[in-house]
């Protein structure tokens, strides 16, 4: 599931102290609800996923056998199978280049959008909210049918009626790579046109005077004022991009050998949910985990400042 | 001034020019699928297809509405989503209340659970939660599903709520207090009307997370009577391949029909609320 960004931050209302001394219980009394299900439904699976982890838990242990404890074993095994450090290149290299494309091209449609006329900027606007609406499962399968080998547009225009674009997994990877960029320029383009709409023109108009050409002014004027926000869209594309499984899961079924494309959150299902291997699926999601935090550390960090403001 | 006018043109031209090339990169796909989805089998299956609407159909809607389980999975979506909204903004809305309300050990501790918590990828979960859930014979439940959503809604609701209610200045609810109002009075009259443009957001927010969730209701929901309608068309997706694309279309339009025209009415609702300022005095 997707999480968007916290974009709404409060400024800390300073409540009187003693005002509520009455009422102490109060609080806790409303975020108990909260915290049953993060417990429930988050605390606790998170807790058996570093157990299963550290069993043997295969098909016998579906069936209600007990499950040994192995230790570090099942890392140990994935750790030390060079297919292991295939995914994770893979998985690496698809959520850098997704990344890259989807940052960059957000940004120029942001300052597309920022150079429009209002009419065309309209227009623009309306394409890119319908294109962002487009749930992740609808947008795989009418790219899937854009590509189709058979009768897919793609190849029409092309004139290569039957070339397979999922055999191969390069182009295979092709394919996921638009459907990931075509779902995430939208959110991107919108974010950084709202930052850039809060820049003072007075900024603009001093640089202008200065000689400063369209480039000059989005390195020494837009982007210093944009960094926080590019920072934070960075982080969250990465961190939706590492973990991605809709689009991967839809193609790989449509036709391409699973063992060439798969990355990691795909391999930790096939591995558990494909072949009742929970103990080791459950230590690629443990390592998934690990990565995605180190990886939005520095997002985390920025948010928190913020709370401490 | 006359030397610099045509590049000035020139530079709006070629500015309007990228502006209708993105404009067809957002918008082709999906004409394409509603396209696709009117078309007859015969004007599908060609290796030259015409780009414009012609001899238009409603014939694959129609098979779509009679072919098995499709309703059942609309109704276990509608359910699932439901129970999603419903639970997800009265929890988040109390927890709000005493983040943005109330001065208490343990709250910036909580506040930056909801954080990290967003950070975790849902898929690592799948595997667990399965078992869990499996456990508990909650698996092929509307409830199981639910109950699995609501987590991973939660965090972003109850961090967007608490922005709408600290938004609202207390001395508003005080001033009602002095006019006579109680305490749950000034809060049910003043803060909660104050807060409804964020409710509309994040409710809007659960209902388009748990419409189109698709792992976990794959995994969690596997019998053809319990499947919601993402799994539902990629199972007919998967079973109709190179058969039927205006019936895998038709199918793709509408499951994304009931997102966009929530997507348009949030995109207005939130700027609206952000705009507005509830509280101008």
């Amino acid at each position: 599931m997707t999480t968007h960004v916290p974009s709404v931050t409060a400024a800390a209302t300073p409540v009187a102290a003693g005002r509520r001394r009455r009422g102490a219980a109060l609080p806790y009394a409303l975020l108990a609800p909260a915290v049953a299900v993060l417990v429930l439904m988050l605390g606790y699976p998170l807790v058996r996923l570093v157990v299963m982890a550290l069993q043997e838990y295969g098909l016998p242990q579906v069936f209600g056998r007990p499950a040994p404890w192995v230790g570090v074993d099942n890392f140990r095994t994935i750790l030390g199978d060079s297919y292991f450090w295939t995914v994770l290149r893979r998985t690496v290299l698809f959520c850098a280049v997704n990344v890259a494309l989807t940052m960059v091209l957000g940004v120029l449609v942001a300052l597309l959008l920022d150079t429009l006329g209002t009419v065309m900027r309209l227009v623009v606007s309306a394409a890119l909210i319908i294109a962002w609406a487009i749930p992740p499962l609808t947008a795989t399968v009418l790219w899937q049918w854009m590509f189709d080998s058979q009768y897919g547009l793609v190849n029409a225009v092309l004139g290569r009626q039957g070339e397979s674009w999922l055999a191969d997994p390069l182009s295979f990877f092709a394919v996921a790579t638009i459907i990931v960029v075509w779902m995430g320029v939208p959110f991107v383009a919108f974010t950084v046109y709202a930052g850039l709409t809060q820049i003072p023109v007075e900024l603009h108009e001093a640089a202008m005077l200065d000689g400063a050409g369209f480039v000059d002014r989005f390195r020494y004027v837009s982007f210093p004022a944009l960094k926080p926000i590019l920072l934070i869209l960075t982080s969250l594309s990465i961190l939706w991009d590492f973990r991605v499984f809709t689009q991967i899961y839809v193609l790989q079924r449509a036709g391409s050998v699973t063992r060439d494309t798969n990355l990691l959150g795909v391999w930790s299902y096939n591995v558990s949910i494909g072949q009742n291997r929970y103990d080791i699926g459950a230590a690629i999601a443990i390592v998934m985990v690990l990565i995605t935090v180190l990886l939005t550390l520095t997002y985390l960090r920025a948010m928190l400042r913020q709370e401490d403001a | 001034m006359s030397v610099r006018t045509p590049t000035r043109r020139g530079r709006r031209v070629a500015l309007n020019v990228a502006g209708v090339v993105v404009t067809l990169i957002a918008l082709f796909p999906v004409y394409w699928m509603v396209l696709t989805a009117l078309r007859r089998p015969g004007d599908i299956k060609r290796p030259d297809p015409s780009l414009l609407p012609t001899g238009l159909t409603l014939d694959n809607f129609r098979r779509v509405f009679e072919r098995e389980h499709f309703w059942t999975s609309v109704r276990n979506s509608a359910m699932v989503t439901g129970i999603v909204v419903v639970l997800a903004l009265l929890i988040a809305f109390l927890a709000a209340v005493a983040l943005a309300r109330f001065r208490f050990r343990g709250r910036k501790a909580f506040l930056a659970t909801v954080l990290v918590v967003q950070m975790i990828p849902a898929e690592a979960l799948i595997i667990s939660l399965y078992r869990i859930l499996d456990g508990r014979h909650l698996t092929n439940t509307v409830i199981g599903l639910s109950l699995t959503y609501l987590v991973f809604v939660l965090p972003f609701t109850i961090w967007t709520l608490r922005g709408f209610v600290s938004g609202v200045p207390f001395e508003l609810e005080e001033a009602a207090m002095v006019d006579g109002a109680s305490r749950m009075g000034a809060f049910f009259r003043v803060t909660l009307p104050l807060v409804a443009p964020g409710l509309v957001a994040t409710g809007i927010f659960a209902f388009i997370q748990a419409w189109n969730e698709f792992i976990f209701a794959l995994v969690i929901m596997n019998r053809p009577e319990t499947q919601t309608a993402p799994v539902w068309l990629q199972s007919f997706n998967e079973g109709a391949r190179g058969t039927d694309w205006g019936g895998v279309m038709a199918g793709s339009t509408l499951l994304a029909l009931p997102v966009i025209v929530f997507f348009l009415i949030v995109q207005r609702r939130v700027a609206a609320g952000l705009t507005a300022g509830a509280v101008k005095g």
